[in-house]
């Protein structure tokens, strides 16, 4: 069974001490909502587990995963921007991702209809507005199959209904054994999850 | 299609489609060469006698186009981070981004140069060396630009520091480049020589440019 | 019909419906004349049959610059008058003009070689010719660069205006400098120093590429607005499953 856990987790951006003596675990259909005033880590500490950051302290680990890859090449990261090129038509982009992240062939298509836009497929993608883009984004999580989902403010830029589209896919990512860290300053729309509270250092 | 064929195709597709599109270094390096007799003086004599060296020059600067932002555009949409979460290693996807960029600018510089050297009364043996000699070096000058393109990723206006950098690095490149292609013109250096150190040079750089620029992009992200 | 009815780019695309066969046809008929009398107007005592390419060579060299002073009237159309299609007659007009322009230094490399022995002098006419060029390959990009329609033609006719200045160094640059390219032969003051046997066939060419190059601007306009046509409907159907 799939494990993500920390111990006495530091991280260090830009000089200075963002957060010291993390410890968390998530196991497998569990998801984690990290919360906290701006600026505590939220971000940070995302980035940290997709190992775009290293530690300053402690350690993480992942027990059931794939020993021969990192924990960032079993997770999926859902930052702050969609990682979306506008000159590409949405198909593209998603048929980008979907073969450099090691998706299945095909499934691309299910993807862009799981979110709603099978139907602006051959559009440009500086044609969409902001919550299709960030479907679009979620499109790829739906697209390549990785346990670990990484989520930074997911439910931003999106309607109502895709909220509750978006809170479908993390049930479904759930059901099928899957672990969720979110950051998030809203609900999210899944019932018992965890909570992680940051608070700021001063 | 793979994971760095599709990275590939995706770069070319932007290099074509966005901005001035594939031929805006040409163009440069056209406008370059335009201006050398306006500062030289038209003796069509001298001109064909520095042409190589004119050529050379305007390839080297022309090529500095779109290195900037070769890694910046996608560290500034976030796609950076998830290059970096891929399976494929960095050093690779990095290479990969550089060899699309010599073919949508640097070999479309070493197709220009034979036009360009009709304007500098080069005779045809010269635009032969020279072609061939851009033609081997070109991608010495992208996979050592890489490394200041990764250097430079995270900040705002790279564009001159990034020349700054890598400038100086391509010195022997340029050295060499024109050593050859002056040896076939005028001798008495047989053209093998400095076109084997070139070739060489080229090969050294397709190995640490990938290398070094994937060292500096992991510390730029921290 | 005023002017202003072609301001409306349905009216206009009709329009254009309607005269482009006949314009095409003209241009075909004045081709087909222009080349018989090119072919027995008689051989230059000098240079033999290669003078003859200054049937090709001087429409094109016309051409290239009658084509920036296209641009600039409809660069003032964009920018003070604000007229709709001004942009699309600037935004068609260029690459044709770089085409023209192309031809012309191409034409003229190979006349030079016979005559001059080299295929390029840097003196201050075909030098010039190469600038107007390069500036019309400037414009196409910054065409292609900024992505919004009329923001892209308020900044290329500010280009377009202040390029406009080579116009004149074109023209004049055979009189003001010392220069390998012959002086002013057709446009002058004092009357063409042409011979009427060589005079009648070149401009009746001017004529043909003139008519050809009309014709192949309406076409791209006509594209051109289609073109625009595409691109709001893409944007609406993004809108309507937002």
């Amino acid at each position: 069974m799939m494990r993500l856990s920390s111990s006495d987790l530091g991280c260090v951006r830009g000089g200075r001490q963002v957060f010291h003596g993390l410890s968390f675990a998530v196991g497998a259909s569990e998801a984690l909502v990290v919360t906290g005033p701006n600026g505590v880590g939220k971000s940070s500490l995302l980035r940290l587990v997709a190992g775009l950051v290293r530690p300053a302290q402690g350690r993480l680990v992942l027990d059931g995963g794939d020993p021969e890859l990192t924990i960032g090449e079993q997770a999926h990261y859902l930052g702050h921007q969609d990682a979306l090129k506008p000159a590409l038509s949405v198909r593209e982009n998603l048929g980008f991702w979907t073969d450099f992240l090691g998706g299945a062939i095909g499934r691309a298509k299910d993807a862009l209809a799981a979110v709603g836009l099978d139907g602006l497929a051959h559009l440009p993608a500086t044609y969409l507005s902001a919550g299709q883009r960030r479907r679009l984004s979620l499109a790829r999580l739906v697209a390549i199959e990785r346990p670990i989902w990484l989520l930074d403010e997911p439910t931003s830029a999106l309607d109502a209904a895709a909220q509750a589209m978006l809170a479908e896919l993390m049930r479904t990512h759930l059901a099928g054994g899957g672990l969720i860290l979110a950051a998030t300053h809203g609900p999210i729309g899944l019932n018992g999850v965890k909570e992680l509270r940051l608070e700021s250092n001063r | 299609m793979t994971a760095l064929s599709a990275l590939l195709v995706r770069d070319i597709r932007l290099a074509v489609r966005v901005g001035g599109g594939a031929l805006i270094g040409v163009l440069f390096f056209l406008i370059v060469v335009t201006l050398m007799p306006f500062a030289i003086g038209p003796d069509l004599a001298l001109l064909s006698r520095i042409g190589p060296a004119i050529l050379w020059l305007g390839a080297l600067l022309a090529n500095l186009l779109a290195l900037d932002r070769l890694i910046a555009m996608d560290q500034e949409d976030g796609s950076l981070d998830l290059i970096l979460m891929a399976r494929a290693p960095l050093e690779l996807a990095v290479a990969v981004k550089a060899l699309a960029h010599w073919l949508t600018t640097g070999l479309p510089l070493v197709l220009a140069a034979p036009i360009l050297g009709l304007l500098l009364n080069l005779d045809l043996a010269a635009t032969g060396a020279v072609a061939l000699t851009l033609l081997a070096g070109t991608p010495a000058l992208t996979f050592i630009g890489l490394i200041g393109a990764a250097l430079t990723v995270a900040l705002r206006r790279g564009g001159l520091l990034l020349a700054v950098l890598v400038l100086p690095l391509t010195v022997p490149v340029l050295i060499f480049g024109v050593a050859a292609s002056n040896a076939a013109i005028v001798g008495p250096v047989p053209f093998g020589a400095p076109f084997s150190i070139l070739c060489a040079l080229t090969l050294m750089s397709l190995v640490v440019g990938p290398l070094a620029a994937a060292i500096a992009v992991r510390q730029s992200l921290e | 019909m005023p002017v202003i009815d072609l301001a409306n780019p349905s009216r206009f695309l009709a329009l254009t419906d309607r005269i482009l066969p006949w314009l095409a046809g003209a241009a075909a008929f004045a081709f087909a004349l222009g080349i018989t009398q090119a072919y027995i107007a008689p051989d230059d005592y000098q240079q033999g049959a290669t003078a003859k390419i200054m049937f090709i060579h001087v429409p094109a060299a016309w051409l290239g610059t009658f084509c920036w002073v296209l641009m600039s009237a409809a660069a003032l159309g964009t920018l003070v008058w604000r007229h709709p299609l001004a942009d699309v007659a600037a935004k068609a007009a260029a690459p044709i003009g770089a085409a023209f322009t192309l031809m012309c230094l191409v034409t003229g490399m190979l006349w030079g070689r016979p005559m001059w022995g080299t295929y390029w002098v840097w003196d201050a006419r075909l030098t010039s010719v190469l600038v107007l060029f390069l500036m019309y390959l400037g414009v196409i990009a910054l065409w292609r660069t900024i992505e919004e329609p009329s923001r892209a033609a308020r900044v290329v006719a500010v280009l377009t205006l202040v390029g406009a200045i080579n116009i004149p160094i074109i023209k004049f640059s055979v009189d003001w400098w010392n220069t390998l390219h012959q002086p002013a032969a057709v446009l002058r003051l004092s009357g063409s120093s042409i011979h009427p046997a060589i005079l009648v066939p070149l401009l009746i060419s001017i004529a043909a590429f003139t008519l050809l190059f009309l014709t192949l601007h309406l076409a791209a306009m006509r594209n051109e607005i289609m073109r625009r046509r595409v691109r709001t409907m893409l944007m609406m159907q993004a809108d309507a499953r937002a």
